[in-house]
């Protein structure tokens, strides 16, 4: 089987492949090393890699498939790693400077469920610094390109991990999404990008940026492919406080069981002005499609959705400000060599090893809690996440999921935004309210611009209800599939 | 113009757990740098605290000893400052909602001799919450080291209401919590060890008035007396300053043991803008009733509630019971042995001067010995103060014997049979030894004779150097008085 | 705050809390952006939440903890692996200005 065979596969058929022999792990992890040596010098969705311990991991997956001890249907298929989840004795820079020599000592709960299902484990992919950004500019690395327009971000956070996908250097990969960071990269890239409800997956092992808001969640090509990673990571864990304790159902299983007709809500303010022509276009095509299976479409209403920007930034930044603190150039972080005494080896060790957006949120956000101004910006912005929250709940009682446009526009230009914070952070428009009330959300590719770039429309489930997001979701995926073409690179 | 001291006390208190507040790692004491540490005492990427449930449970018992209102809901907060013993840069506390509110702790000022009982007071109790412990920095010439093994160990802060206004009160009232602490089990207290520890707020004004004067914080209290000494240095700085006319300043100020003086400490920038936030990555707790019901059954008897119940229940003398009562372990002693033979007030007495004392002598830093180590064990000495009662050996064989038992670990009915100490009373033997009493002593005798009762004790004194304390007392006294009145 | 300044955020103050250092061109660029992000954060002075509970988590729950047990810590290697300087199994700090 050819290298390009191999690539182009899903998690799923690859699996197939692995099962029936007609492949060995070796194989896939060696067709990917020469994509990713190929392609990456343009794309640059990976900040490391360790290839010796790749083709170790798969070369061990093949030895437990060769005595029949193969751990599931992850097992010999790799997944690559946003570079803010721990993996043990791999580096963890968040895409800073201030982390470029950390080693993590530890394994991410993710990632130990990795292990333990055989998956293997791949290189550390490219993001805005500490999760922070909607382009993955904000890389202290340099930024990750979009496969589908070298001119143009592949969205972020996440990046590197849809852009990986995208460009076919990984089958899988992990993100984080605080405010969107999983689906407006999906989105951008072409690839199905999933946000899982909170406390569904454990944050343990994940760099904080906002702790009530991040979750870790899966790219893939498929809605399928997404399933079968998320059901593997999922799950209580005694290690996050904040991990809901619930029953995983299979829902690689249950995308398999038909399914039954039901409602899905479109947001009239989300179809308001500032959508693309053509994002709008390829949304209502999808509507059509949802309606040609049988499945009602209502209008409803999130009177609190331009709430959300705001409230998002207060909370996000005051928190990160706080989860921030620690790298600080004492223990383990880069210590500033102009560093005289234990008042400024902080200020400057930060200063120096900080991007500007870094500095920006951990700024704005610690003024937020400062002496004077709790009230108004912190408790004000907790207390109308009530109320956003309470939104979605009143929503629900009417629809089973709701059905948006993930972003406003395809992917924008370098330097479009970066200097314009503020426009930068309505670019998540669609996808933050959702990590305020914690529910579960994803994207799927839904079509292409004339030009060529991908478009994303964003599903959005009920709490804890993941299953049905995602047959909903199949529903479309499978019949269109666009996430498995590929950019011409 | 007459001035007096208002203070209030923060109390620190480590508890006594297994693992640390957030995190499975053990905690400890003395153990190598940096030994005792995870990925989330270290703070690094990723690291998520789970709280520790022994030590709410601890909390709640140490609030229903204090009689404090327990919060059906408390939850916990970030407090944000940069400092290198502070891994994550910022301490998760209490802030708004802390675990107990109220409460108090009875003290007793000095009395006018030890052997009289002082006056009691309540101080009032504001608050206490619950917190992770720093590391431990070191300094050196060029720079300091850190070591976090106590980083993340369960803290416990007591804050009391500026209610005291003496440094003997400050000194009561650290006494007083210490042992009611070590009596629940909460903590060891041990102050060398950091797991007491004490800031001061004190304030002076003139007597009469009602309003609270300027604040100076003191820290560096580092033991109970340093406490006292440093409480006491820093009222009479504040009343000097105000006689002439200078102006307190709200300011933190450290006490110096050894130069026995206090300085200001330079003012942490901004120290006071903590950016207080609730931690996302906890849950708040719930206390209902039954499980406060619970811990309610674990809560001991508190030591001056003791001390009354041994004065009024079993007769004890005020001076016995305030050395054994600030002792939970003497006091277990203590009450196993008279669970064993009768005279509470004797076995009182064994306790707090024989035992006490073998006990201090055989203390050594670096083999430091408990009561519960003791090799008079409590069946040992019931058994001895039985022998005593019963008239097998006589008090004086019975005071020289204690050390014996004490170094040897033998019984004292064993150390009597090998050393044939049964009291004598063999008749004849007795006899020939008043008669050579009488003889030895014949103005005593005649004194006697003439109505001097006193006047026998010198004879008795002979009788028992004779016969080494052996001789039976009573079958003595007869004896001589048979004699004499012959 | 004043309504008509739109900036009441003192930089200094705030970045001295946060301990970051700012040069000199930092410091104007953010005091332009944050002041214009603050105004845009005024939507949420209008916003009536008389009587509305804070959101801390968005799915709340109780009592989650673990039980007291001790369990295998980091060796002292691991702990101090990624210091950029230590000493005697320690981390070494520039010298602690002593308050």
């Amino acid at each position: 089987m050819s290298n390009a065979t191999i690539i182009s596969k899903t998690a799923v058929e690859l699996s197939r492949s692995l099962s029936e022999k007609e492949l060995s792990s070796q194989e896939v992890a060696q067709a990917y090393l020469e994509q990713i040596d190929r392609v990456d010098p343009q794309v640059h969705a990976f900040l490391h890699r360790d290839d010796d311990d790749f083709l170790a991991q798969a070369n061990a997956s093949d030895k437990r498939r060769a005595e029949g001890n193969t751990l599931g249907p992850l097992d010999g298929i790799p997944v690559a790693i946003k570079d803010v989840i721990s993996v043990q004795g791999q580096p963890l820079t968040a895409a800073s400077k201030i982390l470029e020599n950390y080693i993590s000592p530890y394994d991410a709960t993710v990632i130990r469920k990795l292990k333990d299902a055989g998956a293997v484990i791949g290189g550390r992919l490219n993001l805005d610094e500490f999760a922070m950004g909607s382009s993955t500019e904000n890389s202290a690395y340099g930024p990750t390109r979009n496969p589908w327009d070298f001119d143009r971000v592949p969205g972020g956070s996440s990046g590197g991990s849809s852009a990986a996908v995208a460009s076919r250097e990984a089958p899988l990969t992990l993100g984080s999404d605080t405010g969107g960071s999983i689906r407006q990269p999906a989105s951008l890239c072409g690839v199905v990008g999933v946000k899982p409800t909170y406390g569904m997956v454990s944050r343990y092992g994940l760099a904080a940026f906002a702790s009530s808001l991040d979750q870790i969640g899966p790219f893939s090509q498929t809605v399928e492919d997404a399933a079968l990673l998320l059901e593997t990571i999922s799950g209580h864990d005694p290690l996050d406080s904040t991990s809901f304790p619930t029953e995983v159902p299979q829902y690689s299983a249950a995308l398999r069981d038909p399914l039954t007709p039901c409602t899905l809500g479109l947001p009239k303010e989300f179809f308001g002005e500032g959508i693309d022509d053509e994002v709008r276009k390829a949304i209502d095509e999808t509507i059509e499609f949802y309606k040609s299976l049988g499945h009602k479409i209502v209008e409803i209403s999130l009177p609190t959705t331009d709430l959300a920007v705001p409230v998002y930034y207060v909370i996000a930044t005051a928190e990160a400000s706080s989860n921030l603190a620690r790298y600080d150039g004492i223990r383990y972080t880069s210590r500033s060599e102009q560093s005289e005494n234990a008042i400024n080896v902080y200020a400057k060790s930060r200063g120096e090893g900080f991007g500007e957006e870094v500095k920006r949120r951990c700024i704005l956000g610690a003024y937020g809690l400062s002496s004077g101004y709790y009230d108004a910006y912190y408790l004000k912005a907790q207390k109308t996440r009530t109320l956003i929250r309470e939104d979605f709940s009143r929503v629900f009682k009417e629809v089973d999921v709701i059905l948006t446009p993930t972003a406003p526009t395809p992917a924008f230009k370098f330097g479009e935004k970066s200097n314009d914070p503020i426009s930068m952070y309505l670019s998540d428009i669609f996808t933050i309210s959702t990590n305020l009330a914690g529910l579960p959300a994803l994207s799927v590719p839904c079509g292409f611009t004339n030009s060529g770039l991908p478009i994303g429309m964003q599903l959005i489930g009920q709490a804890f209800e993941e299953s049905s997001l995602l047959s909903i979701a199949h529903a479309y995926d499978r019949e269109h599939r666009f996430g498995c073409q590929s950019p011409n690179i | 113009m007459k001035f007096e001291a208002v203070i209030g006390l923060e109390v620190h208190v480590q508890l006594d757990t297994k693992s640390k507040m957030f995190t499975r790692v053990p905690c400890g004491f003395g153990k190598p740098p940096n030994s005792l540490t995870d990925a989330v005492v270290l703070g690094l990427p990723g690291a998520l605290p789970v709280m520790n449930r022994e030590a709410i449970d601890k909390s709640i018992k140490v609030g229903l000893l204090l009689g404090c209102k327990i919060a059906p809901v408390c939850k916990w907060d970030r407090k944000n400052y940069f400092y290198p013993d502070m891994p994550k840069n910022y301490q998760i506390t209490q802030f708004d909602q802390p675990i107990c509110e109220g409460g108090e702790v009875e003290i007793e000022l000095p009395g006018d001799s030890p052997a009289v009982m002082g006056e009691h007071r309540m101080v009032k109790l504001t608050r206490i919450h619950l917190e992770e412990d720093v590391g431990k920095l070191t300094h050196y010439e060029n720079d300091s080291l850190v070591d976090y093994n106590r980083a993340g160990s369960p803290l416990l802060e007591i804050v009391s209401e500026p209610d005291m206004y003496s440094p003997e009160e400050t000194f009561s009232f650290l006494t007083s919590l210490r042992n009611s602490l070590i009596y629940a089990g909460i903590s060891s207290c041990d102050m060398e060890k950091g797991q007491l520890r004490c800031d001061a707020n004190i304030s002076v004004r003139p007597v009469g008035t009602k309003t609270l004067g300027t604040k100076v914080e003191l820290k560096n209290l580092n033991t109970i007396s340093g406490v006292k000494n440093g409480v006491e240095y820093e009222i009479k700085r504040q009343i000097k300053a105000i006689e002439e006319k200078e102006e307190i300043v709200q300011e933190t100020r450290r006490w110096n043991p050894d130069q026995r003086y206090t300085t200001p400490m330079r003012s942490k920038e901004m120290a006071h803008d903590y950016r207080y936030f609730p931690d996302p990555d906890l849950m708040p707790v719930k206390i209902d009733q039954a499980w406060i019901d619970g811990i309610a059954k674990q809560v001991p008897e508190k030591p001056f509630d003791k001390q009354r119940r041994y004065m009024s229940e079993l007769n004890l003398p005020y001076s016995i019971t305030s050395a054994l009562c600030p002792d939970f372990s003497l006091c277990q002693y203590f009450e196993l042995v008279v669970s064993l033979t009768k005279d509470p007030k004797k076995v009182g007495n064994w306790v707090v001067n024989d035992l006490l004392r073998e006990l201090s002598n055989a203390n050594s830093e670096t083999n430091p010995i408990a009561v519960e180590e003791s090799p008079v064990t409590p069946q040992h000495l019931a058994e001895l103060v039985d022998l005593i009662d019963k008239g097998v050996i006589s008090n004086n064989v019975a005071k020289e014997l204690f050390p014996e038992m004490f170094s040897s670990g033998k019984s004292a009915s064993e150390l009597v049979q090998e050393q044939g100490l049964e009291v004598k009373s063999d008749q004849g033997e007795i006899e020939s030894i008043c008669v050579r009493a009488i003889e030895n002593d014949p103005d005593a005798a005649q004194k006697f004779r003439d109505g001097k009762e006193g006047a026998i004790n010198a004879l008795k004194g002979f009788v028992m150097k004779e016969t080494r304390g052996q001789a039976n007392p009573k079958v003595v006294d007869t004896m001589l008085r048979d004699l004499l009145s012959n | 705050m004043s309504e008509s300044d739109p900036n009441p955020m003192d930089i200094d103050y705030v970045s001295n809390l946060a301990r970051i250092e700012l040069t000199k061109e930092e410091r104007e660029k953010f005091h332009h952006q944050l002041g214009d992000v603050l105004q845009y954060f005024e939507k949420l002075k209008e916003v009536d939440v008389d009587g509305v509970e804070p959101t801390a988590h968005a799915f709340p729950r109780f009592n989650v903890w673990d039980e007291d047990q001790a369990k295998e810590p980091f060796s002292v290697k691991q702990a101090i692996q990624n210091a950029p300087q230590s000493r005697n199994s320690q981390i070494v700090v520039p010298k602690v200005v002593e308050d």
